[in-house]
């Protein structure tokens, strides 16, 4: 086994476990904590495929800001763990079950007899000087263009989606207008009284209104 | 690295569905509730420009541009101008709908069309990362569109489930699709055919791939197994997205149907035909047996467009050309009764009021003769009772299956399509010998009526001369 076989093994391993840590931790913001661990293997994972690009992506996009967003969500969510495990022991059986068969299947298709080194020749690495990020957006632009295009209208449409639901004026909401924020003058927020020292009564009157 | 700049002309409606939708979204921010009607105006322009630029193209020879991710034929130019139509119609009957419950807003619309622009790429896909990418466009607008009622709990709900069986089977799909790019070695349709060609029906991988593939498709079509979301969504959403849903969508399943399992992958035709026929059976069975205990007519049209897809699912799986084309003739047969049937709703609904009951359709001929008889041309020919456009469409997909020598399923589907006239004669049964429960005269505006008065007629028209739109089907096919 060379080294770069032994870091493949060390990182799948992680990879494998830290996603089995991410359905069976109990604490929410421990099981997001190890899904950052599981992009971080996976990273691992694409920069030994020279694929070093998509693992600084991951890393940078997942690790960076969705799972940030994710851990705030989480901790802001009174989340009733509860009623999420209700049932889980019942159906647990049934769980296994699938699992095991689909798990099974899954290793017995993908596995070394259909995609093995015999059937699909060790791609051919490139040199030193070959930039993963410069191919990629070649292509990108190129021979992609018009998928590239259709991801950028989802990513458009999931803006509008999220305003339009998230977006709405409830009556009793507190919000801010700027604009009448600026336009405020002093004698709109400050009154003078003149101050009366000798104590006449009524002087008084005008502070109460 | 060898690059041709893509032919743009042959995507022309598309960049002009998308050109539309970004300035109309612009242009809604700019516009006061009182003058809102200018999107809906704008957004119905939209679809006849798109309908003109497509018919530009009709009867020309198939063509593939952007690199092998986009195919323009004689069956997507057909598909999309009736999607255009379909869409046309969802937004004519929503707007007076959606004016009554302070729902017209412009995100409707914008969606919308986003909505159809997901489904042309989706017709027009040429490669699975198109197909996928056109599906997750409509699928998101979708979402967004039943949960636009934002005080319904009912809404929310149904989009919560939509969302997360979806994101499920958009999984599915894309493990399905990695399997079959694992094997081939390609992402385009064309040469993923000439991959299956080479590694042979019996591929194990290639197979595999077909199961989760075909399992995805299933659950965007809302075949059984994988329907549980179709009633909880029909009946949440607001009608004027149920109709949406119900209807064009339907066009662009049965398009991404065709491009996966006969322009990829009809080398593996001996493997999904076997698939397709437990799909349809269940979906027959289950479709027609579960509407009959329907109140809800909103939740009963979703359990009859089940079994509808069972039937639709007959045709794609005889395998022959005219096997697609009565699969097509059945989409767009089954659009256009969808498009009236929900239609028929709205038209009873006014403010504060829902008529989704089948109690609400009780006595509808004394209160409106007139209509009550388009509603009796929808249900008949939804049962397939003859001279209506659906019997033609029944008959053509069971004579499909009868020339691909599975006689025996024919006639299983003809059994469960009598078991379903059941329901849909019970609504004539209660439109013309039950008494109204309200007697409130329908209020509704010029244009809804005179639409669905159109779209009922058709129905009968074109089910007299069923040849002119079953002819457009076959040379859909005969390239």
């Amino acid at each position: 086994m060379n080294f770069e076989q032994l870091l493949f093994y060390l990182f799948a391993a992680a990879l494998l476990g830290s996603a089995l840590m991410v359905i069976t931790l109990r604490n929410p913001v421990h099981a997001a904590l190890s899904l950052v661990l599981t992009f971080f293997s996976g990273a691992a994972l694409w920069l030994l495929l020279e694929a070093e690009f998509l693992a600084i992506t991951l890393v940078l996009v997942y690790v960076g800001a969705v799972m940030v967003l994710f851990l705030f969500v989480v901790m802001m969510l009174d989340i009733n763990l509860a009623q999420l495990r209700e049932g889980f022991v019942k159906l647990l059986p049934v769980g296994v079950v699938v699992a095991l068969l689909v798990i099974g299947m899954m290793v017995y298709v993908v596995g070394p007899g259909n995609f093995g080194l015999e059937k699909f020749a060790e791609p051919v690495g490139h040199s030193a000087d070959y930039s993963n990020t410069k191919e990629l957006g070649r292509v990108l632009y190129t021979v992609y263009v018009y998928p590239f295009e259709i991801a950028a209208v989802i990513l458009l449409v999931a803006i509008i989606a999220a305003i339009s639901l998230a977006l709405r004026k409830r009556p009793q909401g507190k919000r801010q207008d700027p604009d009448l924020q600026i336009a405020v003058r002093k004698k709109d927020r400050l009154r003078i009284v003149a101050n009366n020292p000798k104590g006449q009564p009524g002087s008084n009157a005008g502070d109460k209104k | 690295m060898e690059f041709e700049i893509p032919k743009m002309s042959a995507a022309l409606p598309e960049m002009f569905v998308l050109g539309m939708a970004c300035l109309i979204l612009v242009i809604d921010l700019f516009l006061t509730d009182k003058n809102r009607i200018i999107t809906y105006l704008l957004a119905q322009a939209t679809l006849v420009g798109a309908a003109i630029a497509s018919l530009g193209y009709q009867f020309g020879s198939p063509e593939i541009a952007f690199n092998g991710s986009f195919i323009r034929d004689a069956m997507g130019d057909t598909l999309k101008v009736f999607i255009y139509l379909s869409v046309f119609v969802v937004f004519l009957y929503s707007r007076s709908y959606l004016q009554a419950r302070n729902l017209f807003r412009g995100e409707f619309f914008v969606l919308g069309l986003f909505g159809v622009l997901g489904m042309m790429i989706m017709v027009s896909a040429h490669s699975l990362l198109t197909l996928y990418l056109g599906l997750e466009l409509l699928s998101l607008s979708m979402y967004a569109l039943v949960a636009m009622n934002r005080d319904s709990s009912y809404s929310s709900e149904a989009a919560m489930k939509y969302f997360v069986l979806g994101a499920l089977a958009s999984g599915m799909l894309l493990y399905g699709m990695s399997m079959l790019y694992g094997v081939t070695g390609s992402l385009e349709l064309s040469q993923i055919s000439a991959g299956v060609a080479t590694a042979g029906a019996g591929n194990m991988v290639l197979v595999f791939g077909l199961v989760f593939t075909v399992v995805g498709l299933a659950f965007k079509l809302g075949a059984v197994p994988f329907h549980m979301w179709v009633p909880d969504v029909y009946h949440g959403s607001p009608t004027a997205v149920t109709v949406y849903i119900g209807s064009a969508p339907k066009i662009a399943a049965f398009a991404m149907v065709m491009r996966l399992l006969v322009d990829g992958l009809e080398g593996l035709q001996e493997h999904w035909q076997g698939m397709l026929v437990i799909l349809a059976i269940l979906s027959l069975a289950l479709g027609n047996i579960t509407a009959i205990a329907q109140t809800n007519i909103k939740r009963m049209l979703a359990y009859s467009t089940i079994a509808h897809v069972g039937y639709l699912l007959l045709g794609v799986l005889s395998g022959s050309d005219s096997g697609y084309a009565s699969a097509m003739f059945y989409t767009i047969v089954y659009a256009l009764m969808s498009l009236g049937g929900f239609g028929m709703i709205m038209l009873l609904s006014r403010t504060g009021f829902e008529a989704d009951r089948l109690d609400d359709f009780k006595g509808l001929n004394e209160r409106s003769p007139w209509f009550a008889f388009m509603m009796l041309i929808l249900m008949f020919s939804m049962a397939g009772v003859p001279v209506f456009l659906g019997f033609w469409a029944k008959l053509s997909v069971l004579s499909a299956v009868v020339e691909a020598e599975m006689v025996w399923l024919a006639a299983v589907a003809v059994v469960f399509s009598i078991i379903g006239a059941f329901y849909y004669l019970r609504v004539v049964k209660l439109m013309y010998f039950d008494k109204p429960e309200d007697n409130t005269p329908i209020d509704s505006e010029f244009d809804v009526r005179v639409m669905l008065s159109a779209n009922s007629l058709a129905i009968l028209v074109l089910g007299l001369f069923p040849g002119a739109l079953m002819s457009l089907c076959v040379n859909a096919f005969a390239l």
